[in-house]
């Protein structure tokens, strides 16, 4: 009897055993074997794979980034559910809440990284994130009509296109004239009621005459000087500066470019064009940059997996027995005493799971990786499960040295696997 | 009991209750940014996917807003035209339903087994299957890709079968508690009505199995819609759609267009099966979260 009940659980059994032993159990033992051979597994190679992984730069910044994700993503995504759990018991749309948030672990994760990877565009234009933040920006230090513009001539002073333009005149009996000539105008930016750049001369005492005007024409090799069908720069504000830094005067220039400022003292005047009119759009932050790309990257992590921290930790709180909370409420706790001193130890074994499996998923990390880095960083967004795939399956396909970073992650994993299982046993002893 | 009867005088108790007003204002407003911010990259590409190549390239998808005139069906009906698509769409199909179906088959026998049948060496064969939930895939990839290029295996065969390997442990981790948990006097009355164990197996524990069976299907097909890692190494040419998108991923900046609303199109189904199945999403996804 005993002997024939053994029998059909081997039938019930049978199936799964089977295709887990080929195809899970065996594979792992024989990944183990091959990352002591070389890249065709033929060649006995000792820990030369595990060496050269080690040296391999592509791995060690995909070390490095898989451990930023381990200490980063987990502690904020379970800190982040957490909260979110409690706080959402407090709103009566709290289904609907948690329905939004989960809805990223809906959707692959291949996805979740373009969508992300259009969210981060660098260019304020197109992505949202640099869109936001060029806000306050495009308020307070606009765009200029004439972005990038050098000064034409060497009388000049600008740092570097796109900064101010000055040139520095000393007023005497005469007067003092000034050429603000500008080159490098964007799209044949003038307006069409620009004309034939004014030529300035000298008007007498204590007035400076000039001209904002576009320096070149084609063939024209002297700078500095209003040739015939150069025209003027209309309704730009230059700012005359006395010596000591102050603006004494503002005024614009007109349809032919000139302008002109009188009942100056004597002295030594500095005329601007200030930066404001030059400033080049904003080139947004480079969200998927070498620098920044592994902490987008977690960002975007935790738009997927915030969801299923908040659902377990909701599932584990709505469990809780109701009447702990009260007694320690009616004992005069307040809230955040209840949250710290009932509630998180009541459920520190659910965060555990929750945290642990954030910390497998941080460790095997790849597909995120693969929407979000655009391919020229993808080596600087490199993660140990990513690199296991290009190394054995891209290019040449190296299979010794594949082999060898799969059994580097089994290893990461195992302290984890160990754990689950004590927990398990624990549990199911209980 | 509140703080305004405790402190006994009315002008008191109406400014506790406007700080807890106010604290709850505050809660509700931060969730509301909380769920804001995690609508809007949908939102954007649901937008994007409904926009022309030469839009998306020069203005974010925000502007519709404002000039909703350039909203276009176009890429969809691209993509509806575009073969390669239509074929990730039947292979991603040909993939995620036979990697449901099998595992489910082969876990639910197992786990009757492993919660019903009272035989020596159960505990460890159960312990054995949990410890394998947590082996990572990529610790089969290079020999499982060896022994199916020994044996002929390929494309879509290959990739199911990897699939309903690697989603055993955890579909008989599942179905062997869920049975577990069943009403020990029905297994009883039925065996001494001299029912053959297949005979409980198929009429008792399958049907009462059915919220955790669909449970289990819902996250195995979503898992196996949405991979993309065992595609890319056993798919070969029988490309499904994750493997179509990241491969366009390569010529990105040609088609925002065609990956938005592929990414798209890939996302409604899963998305579909979450809001019409919650219940049994949600109860997978816990059960799930020990892997």
């Amino acid at each position: 009897m005993r002997k024939r009940r053994w029998l059909i659980a081997l039938l019930f059994l049978a199936p799964a055993l089977f295709v887990l032993g080929v195809l899970v159990v065996y594979p792992t033992i024989e990944t183990i074997r091959l990352s002591f051979f070389d890249r065709f597994g033929e060649e006995f190679v000792g820990l030369d794979n595990y060496r050269r992984m080690l040296r391999l730069d592509r791995m060690r910044t995909g070390f490095r980034n898989s451990m930023i994700w381990v200490v980063v993503f987990p502690t904020f995504v379970t800190t982040l559910g957490l909260a979110l759990a409690v706080l959402s018991q407090k709103v009566r749309w709290r289904s609907a809440f948690r329905v939004i948030l989960f809805m990223p672990a809906a959707i692959a994760v291949l996805s979740s990284g373009i969508i992300w990877r259009f969210m981060y565009d660098a260019d304020p234009e197109t992505g949202l994130l640099n869109a936001v933040a060029n806000i306050p920006r495009a308020i307070f230090n606009p765009e200029g009509d004439y972005p990038g513009a050098a000064a034409s001539h060497d009388g000049l002073i600008q740092e570097e296109p796109g900064d101010a333009i000055a040139q520095v005149l000393e007023i005497g009996p005469g007067g003092g004239v000034a050429m603000l000539g500008v080159l490098r105008l964007t799209d044949a930016a003038l307006p069409a009621e620009a004309v034939q750049a004014f030529a300035p001369t000298p008007a007498g005492s204590g007035t400076i005459t000039g001209v904002v005007w576009r320096d070149t024409t084609p063939g024209d090799n002297i700078k500095g000087i209003v040739d015939p069908a150069e025209r003027g720069i209309p309704g730009i504000t230059v700012e005359i500066i006395d010596s000591s830094g102050a603006t004494v005067q503002t005024v614009r220039s007109g349809p032919d470019g000139s302008f002109d400022a009188s009942g100056l003292d004597p002295g030594t005047y500095r005329v601007e064009i200030p930066a404001s009119t030059f400033r080049k759009p904003w080139r947004g932050i480079t969200w998927l940059g070498e620098d920044l790309i592994t902490l987008s990257a977690i960002i975007a992590g935790v738009w997927i997996w915030g969801g299923f921290a908040l659902l377990v930790i909701a599932a584990g709180l709505a469990s809780l027995p109701q009447e702990t909370l009260e007694a320690a409420r009616v004992d005069g706790a307040n809230e955040w005493q209840v949250f710290r001193r009932v509630t998180v130890p009541l459920l520190k074994p659910i965060i555990a799971v929750v945290f642990v499996a954030l910390t497998i998923n941080a460790l095997k990390m790849f597909d995120l990786i693969i929407g979000i880095a655009p391919g020229s960083v993808q080596d600087d967004a490199n993660v140990i499960a990513l690199e296991m795939w290009r190394t054995s399956f891209t290019g040449l396909g190296d299979r010794g040295m594949g082999s060898a970073i799969a059994v580097f992650l089994f290893v990461l994993i195992l302290p984890i696997l160990v754990f689950n299982i004590r927990r398990f046993r624990l549990e199911s002893d209980a | 009991m509140t703080a305004g009867v405790v402190t006994g005088t009315g002008r008191v108790g109406g400014l506790v209750r406007v700080r807890k007003w106010f604290s709850k204002s505050a809660v509700q407003i931060f969730l509301v940014v909380v769920a804001l911010f995690w609508m809007v990259p949908g939102i954007g590409l649901l937008v994007t996917s409904f926009r022309p190549l030469e839009k998306v390239a020069e203005s974010g998808w925000w502007t519709t807003v404002t000039s909703p005139g350039q909203l276009t069906t176009d890429n969809y009906s691209n993509l509806l035209g575009n073969d390669t698509l239509v074929d990730a769409v039947i292979n991603t199909l040909l993939i995620a339903i036979p990697s449901t179906v099998l595992p489910i088959l082969l876990a639910a026998a197992a786990g009757y087994a492993l919660a019903w049948i009272d035989f020596k060496g159960r505990d460890a064969v159960f312990l054995l299957i949990v410890a394998m939930l947590m082996v990572p895939l990529q610790m089969a990839l290079i020999p499982v890709f060896r022994i199916f290029r020994t044996v002929g295996v390929s494309g879509i065969p290959a990739v199911v079968l990897f699939h309903t390997a690697f989603g055993l442990p955890f579909a008989v981790f599942l179905m062997r508690n869920y049975f577990a948990g069943l009403p020990k006097s029905l297994m009883e009355a039925a065996r001494i009505d001299g029912a053959s164990e297949w005979r409980i197996f198929y009429r008792i524990v399958l049907p009462l199995g059915f919220p955790a069976i669909a449970s289990l299907a819902i996250f195995q097909f979503t898992w196996t819609w949405n991979d993309l890692l065992v595609a890319l190494v056993f798919s070969g040419e029988q490309k499904p759609l994750m493997v179509f998108i990241s491969n366009r991923l390569g010529q990105f900046g040609s088609g925002i267009d065609i990956i938005s609303a592929g990414v798209f199109v890939s996302a409604l189904v899963p998305l579909g099966i979450f809001f019409a199945f919650q219940k049994y999403f949600e109860a997978g996804l816990l059960g799930g979260s020990v892997k």
